[in-house]
């Protein structure tokens, strides 16, 4: 997320001190990325330091102004002219958990993609919740919602998805015993596990557990 | 208390017989009170529809009950149940089921002029209904001459038309854009905040997040919920912590 650029149009539109800097940020953007006040004034030492913006004196109470340099301003158009890029975002804990999960042994995936699932659907709750009460001329603070919804929404169907994938699996290969170190207990069929005795060929939910592929 | 607006309870059907029997429903307990908004997910062939027409006494179940306001309907006569569903339960087709040979403002007037309002009164709840959904321009087309997504909002005033208590939609949104789609979920919304029920049949995340409480079912079980939900902010403090 950039705070950088985020100040930087902020500052576009006149000289600012760092307060209103991140009171504005955070009214445009909802308060969906709290900033504190360390965090902006950090970064204006930063842009500072890269001649993007410069001091602009002080009022009365000692706030310093920042105001907006043409180097700035160059900066903030290219910003918005390049997509962003999707390689800079921050790595995809999601499918690494579910990369792992499908490949370590004895791990419950179909139960770790019903928790997601349930989790995600859970924030896109709150997001619709926050955007039926949002003024519907606020238009910035409804494009940050939706953008919030999209990418819930995106998340949960990739869930689906994953989902459907395992049930496939699991019809074309049967799972195998047990794990090695179930030592002893001798081979359980694959179907005791499950309480659901009665469910023909439809996909098993719950308990998928598998030693190898 | 005043008893849910739905309750079914352990509601199972079972479709065909021998090797060509198919558990559609099974064991399923689930209530809806005043003012909620339930929606159903799951992937096709789940049993969503299933549940549905059971809930709306369209099909009878194999085993459990189904009340409605408290009443159990399972049991009452053919007739009593269609009076109900004219009364009290306002259902969207997944196939739409309007009537060819009525505009759009009979369709919806239909429901109250069998249950005996003069034609005037449905005539003029018909008007409000469209109205609702964004169609009342449409009032006197025939289904043949709108598009999908109009057909579909006549769809949905026919199931909100009058003092409806509870609202059952069967992916109601299916052939609406995005943001045609959202205005049916704000219409829903809105009519449960003013104290209907509803239950919304949908695959799409971003409408069934317009609900209190979304359930999933998979092969014709209930297999999670997400609970009645309360307060976003806690949410996004959270995810500015990330
Ligand atoms: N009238 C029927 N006769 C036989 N099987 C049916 C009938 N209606 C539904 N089914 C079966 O019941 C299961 C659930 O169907 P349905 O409730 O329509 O699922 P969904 O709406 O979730 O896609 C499916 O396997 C379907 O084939
Ligand atoms: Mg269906």
């Amino acid at each position: 997320m950039s705070i950088k650029h985020g100040l930087l149009a902020l500052l576009d539109q006149g000289p600012r001190y760092g307060y209103q800097l991140r009171a504005e940020f955070e009214s445009r953007t909802g308060s969906t990325w709290p900033l504190n006040v360390g965090q902006v004034y950090t970064t204006l030492g930063r842009l500072d330091r890269d001649g993007l913006v410069v001091p602009d004196g002080e009022d009365g109470e000692g706030h310093v102004f920042y105001k907006i340099t043409d180097e700035g301003r160059r900066e903030l158009r290219e910003w918005f002219d390049e997509p962003v890029s999707r390689a800079g975002r921050p790595r995809d804990e999601l499918a690494i958990k579910l990369a792992m999960a499908v490949t370590v042994p004895g791990v419950d995936v179909a139960a770790v993609v019903q928790s997601q699932r349930a989790h995600t659907l859970r924030a896109l709750q709150d997001y619709t919740r926050l955007k039926a009460r949002a003024a519907e001329d606020d238009l910035a603070w409804q494009l940050v919602l939706e953008s919030l919804v999209f990418q819930a929404e995106a998340e949960v169907r990739w869930l689906d998805h994953c989902e459907s994938r395992l049930a496939r699996r699991d019809l074309v290969a049967p799972a195998p015993a047990p794990l090695p170190a179930d030592a002893g207990g001798g081979a359980v069929p694959p179907d005791t596990d499950d309480e659901r005795s009665d469910d023909r060929a439809a996909p098993r939910r719950g308990r998928i557990r598998r030693g190898n592929r | 208390m005043n008893a849910p607006v739905l309750e079914l309870r352990g509601l199972g059907r079972t479709y065909g017989t021998g090797a060509a029997q198919v558990q559609s429903l099974i064991g399923v307990d689930l209530t809806v009170d005043a003012g909620e908004l339930l929606a159903v997910m799951g992937p096709s062939g789940s049993g969503k529809s299933t549940l549905l027409m059971l809930a709306g006494g369209l099909d009878t179940p194999t085993t459990g009950m189904v009340l409605v306001e408290g009443k159990e309907i399972t049991g009452l006569p053919r007739r009593k149940q269609a009076a109900l569903r004219r009364r009290s339960v306002g259902y969207v087709f997944q196939d739409l089921n309007l009537i060819p040979a009525l505009t759009a403002a009979e369709n919806v007037a239909l429901p109250l002029e069998l249950d005996g309002t003069s034609v005037r009164k449905a005539r003029t709840a018909a008007h409000a209904a469209l109205e609702e959904v964004g169609v009342r321009q449409l009032a006197d087309r025939f289904p043949d001459e709108m598009s999908g997504g109009q057909q579909q909002r006549v769809a949905i005033a026919r199931a909100l038309v009058g003092d409806r208590r509870l609202v059952l939609a069967d992916e109601p949104t299916g052939a609406l854009d995005s943001a045609t789609g959202e205005a049916v979920l704000r219409v829903l919304r809105a009519r449960c905040d003013a104290g209907a029920a509803a239950v919304l049949v949908t695959h799409e995340a971003r409408h069934a997040a317009w609900a209190d409480r979304i359930v999933f079912i998979r092969d014709g079980r209930l297999v999670d919920d997400t609970g009645r939900q309360e307060g976003a902010e806690s949410l996004l403090a959270a995810e500015g912590t990330r």
